[in-house]
């Protein structure tokens, strides 16, 4: 494969997981936080930036663990547990060290990171890249595509969650109930992407 | 494909390793050395341990902020004004300030962590509160359900408290809890003695603090105890007074009187003391003995609901009605100065009776039993 195709492949593959393979909208991971976590804008954006950050980071960890422990004793049935683990571990390492570090990101992106420990994308991006045997690269673009696309679906759910603070809801909908019937219709939206890229 | 045994030593290696990792990250990463804390304007300087809350770490220098939560961001009440240090106000703290609280630096002390120098600011009263260890002297039954505790303070000490104000007590780990509380009394005792208080604990059902007080708290036994704490406590004003309480409020007043006679204060001074049957009247007598001992205080227990065949030649009533009657007939309403304590039902309404009479809402003040 040249330079040029293997570039090629691996921005399909990124394009893919933020649009036509959200995995939000057409995998329904990480619903908790983005249903809790999507009134405003601001927060919506910290939340998304913490899980792109997170994602990226923890999903080239499993590929290791996966690629150079699971595989290699044959053990690929305890991936779950250790990337679980190694999920929290992580998080917990970089809310310590950008809390000493960097009081602005901490105050930006920190006060969110223990939300994303048990945030079920995160894990999920780590199972699919196994399941779809990705390469070291392949599971970066994966992994930041994800992330980026389970942002994508936050911020704009929270931007319309602003304004519906000005439209009249019946009682027995509003909260989780009107969240839950946009969500559907946002999924409904990005199934227009299907067929666009086959890369996922 | 190896064996079993051989996998799971592997995975916990590795969940090992991962929290050894952990271990050393917090040692090294989350060490913030010491910090000093400037409380107002180098009037007190205090080195202490980086790393933790500001809430923690004041405690653990016996600086006691009050804080119903336990430091879990949920009360809102630890509130401390920081001046420089504390970095932007957090989206955890943002629901219990208003925007005054907002602009003049007020933070909750459970969110603040201690990262650097602090410069912070604190009520005087909050500097005196200390912790105490005391002795159980006396336990006297006043009704069904109520008691007087006396609590003589060890080491000869003295605590330096106003009259109205309260304490916390600390209810250990005991049978039927498997946490230490603390619950706020107030101190019902004569001033004169500081050396031992006294406070009146109407028993709550299952109440944590009050069933150990009641059932397990022996004379001769150590209570720990930390205050004083709170503003309710006697204007100094020519002003007439109307006090209402209701049940164990009649504690603060008592103390408050005790110290009337103490000053030979001759204010104008009622009380109303609301109980709901003649079962529950008590310290009627120490009252009466008031009556004499002050120039122009009367007592009134009011009964709301006197059971049926109880020989009654008191007033019966609402408290608050018959106080609002009292002040109508008095003319000068609107120059009391009203001192209410018991329940919040019977504060809030007697709130609302007190302004009706043209009281303003300075001149009210309150305990909340809740």
């Amino acid at each position: 494969m040249s330079l040029g195709s293997h570039m090629l492949h691996l921005s399909v593959i990124l394009f893919a997981a933020i649009f036509t393979d959200n995995i939000l909208l057409a995998r329904f991971l990480g619903m908790c936080s983005f249903l809790s976590v999507s009134r405003q804008v601001k927060t919506a954006v910290g939340l998304g930036f913490a899980v792109v950050f997170v994602m990226t980071f923890t999903i080239t960890l499993d590929w290791f663990a996966y690629r150079f422990v699971l595989q290699p004793y044959g053990i690929e049935y305890f991936r779950f547990i250790l990337f679980i683990v190694i999920i929290a571990a992580f998080v917990q390492f970089v809310e310590m060290a950008i809390e000493r570090y960097s009081p602005v990101l901490y105050h930006n992106l920190g006060i969110f990171l223990p939300l994303i420990t048990v945030n079920c994308a995160i894990l999920g991006a780590s199972l699919f890249m196994v399941i779809r045997d990705y390469n070291l690269a392949e599971g970066i673009a994966f992994g930041f595509g994800s992330g980026a696309g389970w942002m994508l679906a936050i911020v704009a759910m929270a931007g319309i969650r602003e304004r519906l603070n000005n439209a009249r809801i019946p009682k027995g909908l509003q909260g989780p109930g009107i969240t839950l019937i946009i969500a559907g219709i946002m999924a409904l939206a990005f199934i227009g992407f299907t067929g666009v890229l086959s890369g996922g | 494909m190896v064996p079993l045994f051989i996998a799971l030593a592997i995975i916990s290696g590795i969940g090992a390793l991962l929290a050894a990792t952990l271990v050393f990250a917090e040692r090294v990463i989350s060490n913030y050395g010491d910090v000093e804390v400037d409380i107002n304007k180098g009037n007190k300087k205090l080195a202490m341990k980086g790393g933790g809350s500001l809430l923690e770490t004041l405690t653990a220098q016996k600086i006691f902020i009050p804080s119903a939560c336990g430091g879990r961001g949920t009360c809102g009440y630890c509130k401390v004004k920081v001046l420089e240090g504390a970095g932007p106000l957090l989206p955890t703290e943002e629901p219990y300030m208003d925007a005054e609280e907002r602009s003049s630096g007020v933070r909750l002390s459970c969110q603040v962590k201690l990262r650097n120098d602090l410069k912070i600011e604190l009520p005087a009263e909050l500097l005196t509160i200390k912790e105490y260890v005391s002795v159980c002297e006396e336990i006297i039954d006043y009704t069904y359900d109520t008691k007087q505790f006396r609590l003589r303070l060890t080491d000869g000490q003295h605590m330096k408290y106003t009259p109205g104000q309260y304490v916390q007590v600390l209810a250990p780990q005991y049978e039927k809890s498997s946490e230490e509380v603390y619950r706020a009394y107030s101190i019902s005792s004569d001033p004169a003695d500081q050396a031992a208080i006294e406070l009146i604990i109407r028993r709550v059902p299952d109440g944590i603090c009050t069933t150990y007080l009641f059932d397990y708290l022996k004379v001769g036994d150590k209570v720990r105890i930390n205050g004083p704490y709170g503003q309710f406590y006697l204007r100094d004003t020519t002003a007439p007074i109307i006090f209402i309480a209701g049940g164990s409020g009649i504690a603060p007043m008592k103390c408050i009187l005790h110290n009337m006679k103490n000053t030979n204060n001759d204010r104008r001074a009622v009380f109303f003391f609301g109980i709901r049957t003649t079962k529950d009247l008590f310290l009627a007598e120490e009252m009466t003995r008031f009556e004499t001992q002050l120039a122009q205080f009367k007592f009134v227990p009011v009964v709301s609901q006197p059971e049926p065949g109880a020989e009654w030649a008191g007033v019966t009533g609402r408290v608050t009605h018959i106080a609002e009657d009292y002040l109508r007939k008095q003319g000068n309403a609107h120059e009391h100065e009203g001192y209410l304590c018991g329940s919040p039902g019977m504060i809030e309404s007697s709130i609302g009776i007190l302004k009706k009479l043209g009281i303003t809402e300075d001149k009210i003040y309150y305990d909340k039993f809740s």
